[in-house]
């Protein structure tokens, strides 16, 4: 018995940790700035949880098989614990979790505390059941005013954010489906939310961030790839949760020009 | 005690105050764990039904037809809630807990017999109003067991969300005050009753993780309770607390000023707490265990005590580390991640010390004994996923994927059911006094172990990959197509894991009434419930209040005539 409950548990142990060596399947190739930070810390993490993970499973299943019960075991020692040791693994795993957690506070300040630069692209992300719509400022660099009364997610576009046309500063404010970003450029993202919480997740760009009713939360990242990307929606938010569904458009800084005067012509 | 001590003075002679509306600590202990044994093959085939769907979304499936969108996701509300109040914090603290605490430190009853009656029949009810959700008009809600406000808070946001989320609530409610109840009666208890010379160091490691756990209900469920009633209120009295001006498919709701993440808080405040109260008797039980058959003295019982005592302290203060991607400040993340990482501390000290108890010993390897080793895997490889979430860095790619779902699973769900297995097997003879079938025991253990590892360990790949939870099919977005066959395996673990569970039933059912009669001692342990008759007599003791000279676990003691000591032993037994 001993022996199969060794051998059950090195088995698992050894498949489980394969999987996450090989990367048979793994973070999505990364197309941020930030992609770099964040996989690096969660590459150091695996490999320093994988240690304590493998030295753990092999020296239980190694145990019970070692101190199985035979005649010819020798008495057990009769031992109520080693204050020592206590101390010595105390003083280990908290320099090992603390350290660890320092590591990756340095990532998150810098991903988190600070704003976006001056300069950066602004667009507006909204999110309503089941759909995604993004709001450019407009060559004025201001949003215009909405209004929940004007909100009719059935029109789609201008009217599902409830613009208020009548707005100068709206004028020029453009609405879309699908979110266009100039490659290489901080992006400065205002995330909302009309019914309930929904969050704006896009694997490649590394960035995930609740969209909450009520508040109007400022993030930033900076796109380092041209490429067409996934939004998925991370926080269920009602029945149609699984194809909330939209896309990212990083493109070159002149393309993205193009594409904003194809809007802003469309507008007028 | 003097309530305790009238109540004794003569056992109840009809079936009703026998059986029913008993005021004996080991019916309703039973009552308990019949009611969770109910709800954990509800909850099992809710998760069944899921797992069936995620891999053929088309097909239409027994009892609940072609499943769609809204009642995958009523499934999943239903089968987390149910699992984790009705399983997780019903049988662990309410059968177990009930049955063995008063016994193992000496006492005849709880110390309020009524109130012990009365927190399982509220606990009933609150059981009955959340199946009644399945069927009202709209079914059951599809807000998650989290129930995070609006979606919870609005009946038109989605179907569901109508009466089945009041009935939701209500039950959640009426299960907090039973959980008050049944804290309160566990405290006095453990520092009223105890036998003489059975001080708090000599409580056995289950007491003390159920004296625990009772601390961490009684500041936990009256913050879940208050905030149930404002969800309430804000559902059908037309207050704002979790709501702000909200527009929903095109119509304006009343609600103005309110807080979501006021909710999360609230609702983290009870629910990472509650985590513990899932998992601490699971470590109670597996120490108890494993020194038993390890034959050898717990490694470290004071640190035992003090780490439990750590996490419990420390599952107070983190509750935030749920919220990182939720709009909360980032500098209270910073605090929220060191916090949680410091719960990594004391888990460690306990895995080091079980394993140090397993050093040197003579291992016997009967049924409680493998599922306490497989408690020990469970709880290493749920644990060290921990760390990852903790940080809010790697949260921005892990939080709401699958990573989380197999990291709760493994450390909540499954470890803390091997920790319920093995408190099973093991207090059986005494609940029955019958012996459990050991072979079927076995493969019962073997099936388990691997399939639930089969379940819930590919979920960390999927959550790396940016696997989505909560997702009724996987078929609108091209990432996640891609990692169907992950999903597939997982379906077919489930249905074989699942598979495995009758062997359980069937052997409980099977040795209560056939199984070989059971000594009174049968795995020549050492603690107070070894120590009366099999099964015991109606105030434990019959009549006798035992004296306690030694610790739980004398195993192995040099000199002594046998090679375990217990409690109730003369003195001069031995050393210690």
């Amino acid at each position: 018995m001993g022996l199969a409950l060794m051998a059950v548990i090195w088995l698992i142990t050894l498949i489980s940790t394969y999987f996450f060596v090989a990367k048979t399947w793994w973070l999505p190739v990364g197309a941020a700035d930030a992609a770099k930070f964040i996989d690096g810390q969660l590459a150091l993490t695996f490999v320093l949880m994988g240690i304590v993970f493998l030295a753990a499973q092999l020296s239980l299943g190694y145990l019970v098989w070692k101190y199985r019960e035979q005649p010819s075991s020798p008495p057990v020692q009769y031992s109520h614990g080693n204050t020592t040791l206590e101390i010595v693994w105390t003083v280990l795993t908290t320099i090992l979790f603390v350290g660890l957690n320092l590591m990756g506070s340095r990532v998150w300040a810098n991903e988190r505390f600070e704003q976006a630069g001056p300069g950066a692209v602004q667009v507006e992300v909204t999110g309503m059941q089941f759909a995604w719509y993004f709001r450019y400022p407009g060559p004025d660099g201001k949003y215009g005013a909405t209004s929940p009364k004007l909100m009719d997610p059935s029109a789609g576009g201008d009217a599902a954010v409830g613009l208020n046309t009548s707005d100068p500063a709206a004028k020029d404010d453009v609405v879309t489906g699908t979110m266009y970003l100039p490659v290489d450029r901080e992006v400065d993202v205002s995330l909302r939310a009309v019914d309930v919480i929904h969050s704006f997740f896009v694997p490649q760009l590394r960035f995930k961030q609740d969209a909450v009713p009520g508040l109007n939360i400022h993030m930033h990242f900076k796109p380092t790839a041209i490429g067409e990307y996934e939004i998925a929606c991370a926080e269920l938010c009602g029945l149609g949760h699984y194809k909330m569904h939209g896309m990212v458009h990083v493109v070159s800084q002149e393309d993205f020009d193009k594409w904003l005067a194809a809007r802003e012509a469309e507008k007028q | 005690m003097a309530t305790a001590a009238t109540v004794h003075a003569h056992a109840p002679q009809g079936f009703i105050r026998k059986y029913i509306f008993s005021l004996d600590h080991k019916v309703i202990g039973i009552q308990y764990f019949f009611l969770a044994l109910t709800a954990v093959w509800v909850g099992m085939f809710l998760s069944l039904l899921m797992r069936l769907h995620l891999i053929f979304p088309d097909a239409v499936l027994p009892l609940v037809g072609a499943i769609k969108p809204e009642t995958y996701l009523s499934l999943l509300t239903m089968h987390g809630t149910i699992m984790v109040f009705f399983v997780l914090t019903t049988a662990p603290q309410g059968g177990f807990g009930n049955y063995f605490l008063p016994i193992q430190i000496g006492a005849p009853d709880m110390a309020f017999p009524v109130l012990n009656m009365l927190s399982f029949w509220t606990t009933f009810v609150a059981f009955m109003v959340m199946l009644a959700a399945f069927f009202v008009t709209g079914g059951a809600p599809l807000h998650g067991w989290t129930g995070y406000a609006p979606l919870s808070a609005l009946p038109s946001a989605g179907p569901g969300e109508q009466l089945g989320a009041d009935l939701w609530i209500t039950s959640i409610a009426i299960f907090c005050i039973a959980s008050l109840m049944g804290a309160l009666n566990f405290l006095t208890t453990t520092l009223d009753m105890r036998a003489k010379g059975m001080t708090m160091m000599r409580m056995p490691l289950t007491v003390w993780s159920w004296f625990i756990t009772a601390i961490l209900g009684l500041l936990a469920f009256g913050v879940l309770l208050s905030a149930g009633i404002l969800l309430l209120m804000d559902r059908n009295l037309g207050t704002s607390f979790y709501v702000p001006l909200v527009v929903v498919n095109g119509q304006i709701m009343g609600h103005k000023g309110g807080s979501p993440l006021l909710w999360q808080h609230l609702f983290w405040f009870f629910g990472h707490p509650e985590v513990y109260i899932a998992i601490l008797p699971g470590m109670g039980v597996a120490s108890q265990v494993l020194s038993t058959f390890s034959r050898k003295p717990i490694f470290g019982y004071r640190a035992m005590v003090y780490a439990m005592l750590g996490i419990g302290f420390f599952g107070f203060m983190v509750w935030g580390h749920h919220m990182f991607m939720s709009g909360m400040s980032p500098y209270s993340a910073f605090a929220f991640s060191l916090l949680t990482m410091c719960i990594g501390v004391p888990s460690a000290i306990k895995t080091f010390n079980w394993l140090g108890t397993m050093y040197k010993a003579r291992i016997r390897f009967h049924t409680p004994m493998l599922y306490a080793i497989g408690f020990v895997s469970l709880f290493v490889s749920g644990g060290l996923s921990g760390p990852f979430l903790a940080q809010p860095v790697l949260d921005i790619q892990l939080h709401d994927t699958y990573f989380v779902v197999g990291h709760f699973h493994l450390i909540m769900g499954v470890a803390a059911i091997f920790g319920m297995f093995a408190a099973t097997y093991y207090w059986f003879p005494k609940m029955f006094g019958r012996m459990m079938n050991e072979t079927w025991g076995r493969v019962h253990f073997f099936l388990t172990l691997a399939g639930t590892y089969a379940i819930f360990m590919p979920m960390h790949y999927l959550g790396v990959a940016g696997g989505t939870r909560r997702y009724s099919q996987y078929t609108e977005v091209a990432y996640l197509q891609k990692l169907m066959p992950i999903h597939q395996f997982m379906t077919y673990a489930a249905i074989i894991t699942i598979a495995a569970q009758f062997i359980f039933v069937i052997n409980l059912f099977w040795s209560m009434f056939k199984g070989p009669k059971a000594s009174d001692n049968p795995w020549e342990a050492t603690t107070l419930e070894w120590t009366t008759a099999t099964p015991p007599p109606h105030d434990n003791f019959n009549g006798v209040t035992p004296v306690v000279n030694h610790g739980p676990y004398e195993y192995g003691v040099p000199g002594a005539p046998k090679d375990y000591v217990m409690q109730t032993d003369p003195p001069t037994a031995a050393a210690h």
